[in-house]
């Protein structure tokens, strides 16, 4: 059948939309900067800082920068999830361009699917890029134990995302989610360690913090940077942060 | 026009309500392969939300949809392949391109018009660049027209099709519309401009508080007013009105910058003559008009409003 060849030969929908919303997100340079550039550019800054290329007998022999570049892959997840995808999702809700989807073959989950893909791929890139950067120009081993790192980073990319989501449909407009996005954005990079790397937190800060996905993933990253498992623990609170905010995300979810 | 298919959209009892709001009460239509349907009504009439149940983007309370034999609520997949869409206000991504949406869109079907040609035929040829947020209304508009159509539909859903384009580009989407029916394209059309449902339905909904009120053709429409004639003439002397608002046939007088338009029926064209001769007035560039579409559109929802305040009435 003639229309059986011509459906096969076509891009799919999924895969269109895919390939839009990418060539989209190339278009502002302000938004991948944030996500791709701005991590290892503060890694870079604070590898600058001698005494941080040091080890440290307190962080048991490691250097402060060491710790840096999981931060720093945290730090990217954080700036796609909450600085970036929120606003685009709540945009093209309030400015019903899934309505206009919904009338195609095409479907306003592909957009949705389109929009996690391409800021999980600004993530992976970003993070590549602090860890080549950490290699060749601080020194900083690769991760020790390279599959239980990726598996981590990919629950921290889920989780983070999920929290992105879930802002994007509980806020009533594109204005309130870049709001909403904004006051969580500066406790999230607090528990990610961006300011205060979560190992040295002290007592009981130190605790409550290894209990929100950021923290949980840091010390998660940082044993698997080491070469060593995770803490059972911190492994499964990441889990149900990724499980949770997931399925709180797809609950939460409006079209209009 | 005998036509032996099944139509190509046919609602029945549709009802669909939000909240304690009854947008669309009890709609019955059935528009044929090949036709032009216009649906004509107030804001707030149900227009929309009948064309969003029609075209499977709300899911009607009660009553039934079948376009094209399939029902948009569960068949969504095989509707979308033959039906295009133009809502009354959808978006776009901001930074997309008139280039990109229109590959984009034709991307989705299976046998796409050519995009480029489309898109001059719209007068979009030098925006092809252009992202969506910098085109201006108009040229929003057309794009929107040119995206519900380039995947060749065999239904076209037009809700408010020229709703902001200047004159010149409204007949040039009309002829559009005209030639896409010619090449077997079935097309439901809201508006709000008699002028378009004049010129371009076949047959007319008229709409009312989500109701059908009636559906006939431009010319049943404007024979059901109580003038379908309008008679206007510079009389060469001072003429009160009164001597012609009494005559049979005669539903209105009334003076517009030293014209009399005189309302009336066929049979009273001679009578007004009649008149005027006896009374030794010459009627200076005399024009015998049909009454517009507008007026009989006016006459039936007015007289709908009346009834439904008479009914009020009775009831209190």
């Amino acid at each position: 059948m003639s229309t059986a060849t011509a459906s096969t030969a076509r891009t799919s929908p999924a895969v269109a939309m895919l390939r839009t919303e990418a060539r989209l997100m190339l278009r502002e340079p302000g938004t991948m900067f944030w996500i791709v550039l701005f991590p290892t550019i503060l890694l870079s800054i604070l590898g600058a800082i001698p005494s941080f290329r040091e080890p440290d007998e307190t962080l048991g022999g490691i250097r402060v920068i060491d710790l840096y570049v999981p931060i720093a892959i945290l730090l990217s997840a954080i700036m796609a999830s909450l600085m970036s995808m929120p606003a685009v999702i709540s945009g093209y809700r309030e400015n019903q361009v899934l309505r206009r989807y919904a009338t195609t073959p095409a479907r306003p989950t592909h957009i949705l699917m389109a929009q996690w893909i391409i800021h999980g791929a600004g993530i992976l890139a970003g993070s590549v890029l602090a860890v080549a950067v950490g290699r060749i120009v601080f020194d900083v081993a690769l991760p020790g134990a390279p599959l239980t790192y990726l598996g981590l980073f990919v629950l921290a990319v889920l989780a983070n995302l999920s929290m992105g989501g879930l802002i994007s449909g509980l806020a009533p407009s594109s204005k309130a989610s870049a709001a909403i996005g904004t006051v969580v954005f500066f406790p999230t990079m607090f528990t990610a360690g961006v300011w205060v790397p979560v190992t040295v937190l002290p007592g009981l800060l130190g605790d409550l913090v290894a209990l929100t996905p950021n923290g949980a993933a840091v010390l998660a990253l940082d044993e698997a940077a080491a070469g060593r498992a995770p803490d059972l623990l911190h492994v499964l609170v990441l889990l149900a942060w990724t499980l949770g905010l997931g399925a709180l995300a797809a609950r939460y979810f409006r079209w209009e | 026009m005998t036509t032996t298919s099944a139509p190509a959209i046919e609602v029945r009892g549709l009802r669909k309500t939000y909240g304690p709001v009854v947008a669309v009460d009890h709609v019955d239509l059935t528009v044929s392969e090949g036709e032009i349907f216009g649906v004509l009504g107030p804001n707030g009439s149900g227009k929309s939300t009948t064309v969003e149940c029609i075209a499977g983007l709300r899911s009607p309370d009660a009553g039934t949809v079948r376009i094209l034999g399939l029902d948009p609520s569960t068949e969504h997949d095989a509707v979308k392949r033959s039906v295009g869409v133009q809502l009354q206000s959808a978006g776009l991504q901001p930074k997309l391109r008139v280039r990109e949406a229109l590959d984009l869109f034709a991307s989705f079907y299976d046998d796409p018009r050519d995009p480029v040609a489309l898109a001059t035929r719209l007068g979009l040829a030098e925006r092809m660049d252009h992202p969506w947020r910098k085109l201006s209304g108009g040229q929003q508009q057309r794009l929107a027209i040119a995206l519900a159509l380039v995947g060749r539909p065999k239904v076209a859903l037009l809700d408010e099709l020229s709703t902001g384009l200047d004159p010149r580009s409204r007949r040039e989407v009309w002829e559009l519309v005209e030639e896409i029916r010619a090449e077997g394209t079935t097309i439901l059309l809201v508006t709000h401009l008699m002028e378009e449902a004049q010129h371009l339905c076949d047959r007319i909904a008229l709409v009312q508080r989500g109701r059908i009120l009636v559906v006939d053709t431009p010319d049943g429409l404007i024979g059901r007013t109580a003038a379908p004639l309008v008679m206007s003439f510079v009389p060469d002397r001072t003429l009160d009105a009164a001597e012609l608002t009494g005559l049979g046939g005669v539903s209105d007088v009334m003076e517009r910058g030293g014209r009399l338009q005189v309302a009336c029926d066929d049979s009273a064209v001679l009578l007004v003559l009649d008149r005027l001769r006896d009374l030794g007035v010459q009627p200076g560039r005399l024009r015998i008009a049909e009454s517009s579409l507008d007026e009989a559109y006016l006459d039936l929802i007015t007289a709908d409003d009346s009834a439904d305040a008479g009914e009020r009435e009775t009831v209190r």
